[in-house]
């Protein structure tokens, strides 16, 4: 077997909130109807959490499910299970329309953490950050600079991001630019 | 700036996070048809300065296409209404003729 290793093998950057690319992450695309018993067994029963609604996210650790669109879940598993968590899907589902695929290796996450984090994000996606508008729990596909990502705020002061791999250097670059110190604007403070 | 809500997944964003499709409810003439259907399918568009329904992506998002009704002068958005639906709903025309009485586009009013 190949060594797997993500996209920047863990970086990190302490600016005023610290950037971490988390490694490798086991990611799921599941497709079919989300309102049907057989695909919301399934990704249940792989996650152990509930069933997200619309632009919702529900995780437990390296675990959970993030609504990507009214056909479309993001299964997020540990890296060592996603290849036993892909055949469960498979053997729940057969038989239903449906499609799941590992697009682990396509895929990168990154997590900065600190009281500046919706700053840095509305710094860098056209999306509203204050505190009520955006809160955790909310899953929300966007822009950053110029990439598509998926952000989500796993607690109040911090915030997880997917893009894909191959532009995982740009994302990293795009968050340490927005977190260097000294660059402030203190919107949400 | 327009916004757009994406009717898929709901969100409220700014025309970047979207992406233009062109003109909305366009019958299509492919083999079989004349050279003037052909014609007025590929090149014959609105291009209206007004009230104008176009179809419309939510590329960085859901990934989904929907149709807007919306003033290509003032920016303003009448509606947006599913990808599925071969004629602008009639909450949305109610709406534009609210504002502008006798509007014409293509054979809609
Ligand atoms: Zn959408």
């Amino acid at each position: 077997m190949s060594d797997a290793v993500s996209a920047l093998n863990g970086a990190t950057y302490n600016g005023f909130v610290t950037v971490t690319e988390l490694g490798l992450r086991g990611m799921i695309t599941l497709r079919g109807d989300l309102s049907s018993a057989g695909v919301k067994n399934a990704a249940i029963g792989v996650t152990g959490v509930d069933m997200p609604g619309q632009r919702q996210v529900h995780t437990v650790k390296e675990s959970g499910l993030a609504w990507m669109s009214p056909d479309e879940l993001l299964v997020m598993t540990p890296y060592a299970e996603v290849g036993d968590k892909l055949a469960q899907i498979d053997k729940l589902l057969k038989g239903k329309h449906y499609l799941a695929v590992n697009v682990s290796d396509a895929r990168a996450m990154f997590r900065i953490e600190g009281a500046g984090v919706r700053e840095v994000m509305a710094k860098l996606c056209p999306v509203d950050m204050a505190p009520d508008a955006f809160t955790p729990g909310v899953f929300r596909r966007t822009r950053m600079a110029q990439i598509p990502a998926a952000i989500w705020m796993p607690s109040d002061d911090a915030v997880q991001i997917i893009c894909f791999r191959s532009v995982a250097d740009y994302a990293f670059g795009l968050l340490k630019d927005a977190a260097e110190p000294g660059s402030e604007v203190g919107l949400f403070a | 700036m327009l916004i757009l809500t994406c009717p898929s997944c709901g969100v409220t964003g700014e025309e970047t996070e979207f992406h233009a499709g062109g003109e909305a409810h366009i019958k299509r003439f492919g083999p079989g048809s004349d050279d003037d259907q052909f014609h007025s399918y590929l090149f014959a568009k609105e291009n209206p300065k007004g009230v104008h329904f176009e179809r419309w992506r939510h590329n960085n998002g859901c990934g989904k296409w929907f149709h807007a009704a919306r003033d290509t002068m003032t920016l303003e958005v009448f509606g947006t209404y599913p990808a599925q639906t071969l004629e602008p709903p009639k909450q949305i025309r109610d709406k534009i003729t609210a504002k502008h009485p006798g509007w014409k586009w293509r054979e809609f009013s």
